[in-house]
């Protein structure tokens, strides 16, 4: 999916950069792996390896900082202290989520996921829902992510969050939405 | 339902971030508002002073806080079983 907040972005980025390596790794493997068997030329006697040795640990260890570095940004840019402008409490249950909004007024509802006979044409499959949470759109919002029962997980894919619902535990994620959308 | 005092209507605000808990878990956080509030009734009350200074604590934990929790809370301290040091 495309990115909606600015952490995700920057996650999808890291991504493709991650990949990238990945495959310029893979692919150097597979060819000198190629050549290796395609050859007649054997060479037994032990030699002295020490330059091959030295650029083949210096070389993963520059792609390893190279893959770490951006790594460690993002993963202390989710944790940045932001002033969050609403909260939101989700709260899992089996099996459905109940949302409170309880800044001002007390405001509190369940919502299910809709079977699948009372969908209409166009609407997705276990994805949509009889109430839906509204939110502002750029506004960072404290979401509080709790359960009643079981072990369960909030996740909204394009805001690039994913937070555990443990029964007596209050998780807390931050989530900004760039667009107006569905979620 | 909630305790009966009811936030006063003002300007809209949600609880700031607090230095003490900056992690991912907002348990304590929740349940140490909720305590502040507690004891500061009860010492309002005990000095016969107003316990308008403790709206915060009840603003916070009542934006934090999940209700069912609250409700068990507020049970048991009416039964005289909460743990908590009030």
């Amino acid at each position: 999916q495309n990115a909606a907040s600015p952490i995700m972005e920057e996650l999808i980025a890291f991504h493709d950069h991650a990949l990238m390596i990945i495959f310029l790794i893979s692919s150097l493997v597979l060819y000198i792996i190629s050549l290796m068997l395609t050859t007649k030329l054997t060479h037994t006697s032990t030699m002295n390896a020490q330059e091959i040795e030295m650029i083949w640990t210096i070389l993963p260890a520059m792609i390893l900082i190279m893959i770490a570095l951006p790594s460690l940004r993002i993963l202390y840019m989710t944790d940045e202290f932001n002033k969050p402008y609403l909260t939101l409490k989700a709260i899992g249950h089996q099996w459905y989520w109940s949302y409170e909004y309880s800044d001002y007024e007390d405001l509190a509802f369940d919502s299910y996921i809709m079977p699948t006979y009372f969908l209409e044409p166009g609407e997705f499959r276990l994805l949509e829902v009889d109430n839906r949470t509204t939110l502002p759109m750029e506004a960072d919002i404290r979401v509080l992510i709790s359960s009643q029962d079981v072990l369960h997980s909030w996740a909204v894919p394009s805001l690039g969050v994913k937070t555990d619902a443990i029964p007596g535990r209050l998780n807390q994620a931050m989530v900004a939405s760039m667009r107006p959308g569905l979620y | 339902m909630l305790d009966t005092q009811k936030p006063p209507r003002k300007k809209w605000w949600t609880p700031p971030f607090d230095p003490r808990f900056p992690n991912q878990n907002q348990t304590r956080n929740c349940y140490q508002n909720f305590l502040d509030y507690q004891r500061c009734v009860k010492t309002m009350s005990r000095r016969g002073k107003n316990s308008e200074p403790c709206e915060y604590y009840f603003r916070v934990y009542t934006s934090l806080c999940p209700t069912s929790w609250v409700q068990h809370w507020n049970e048991q301290i009416k039964d005289g079983t909460f743990a908590g040091k009030i």
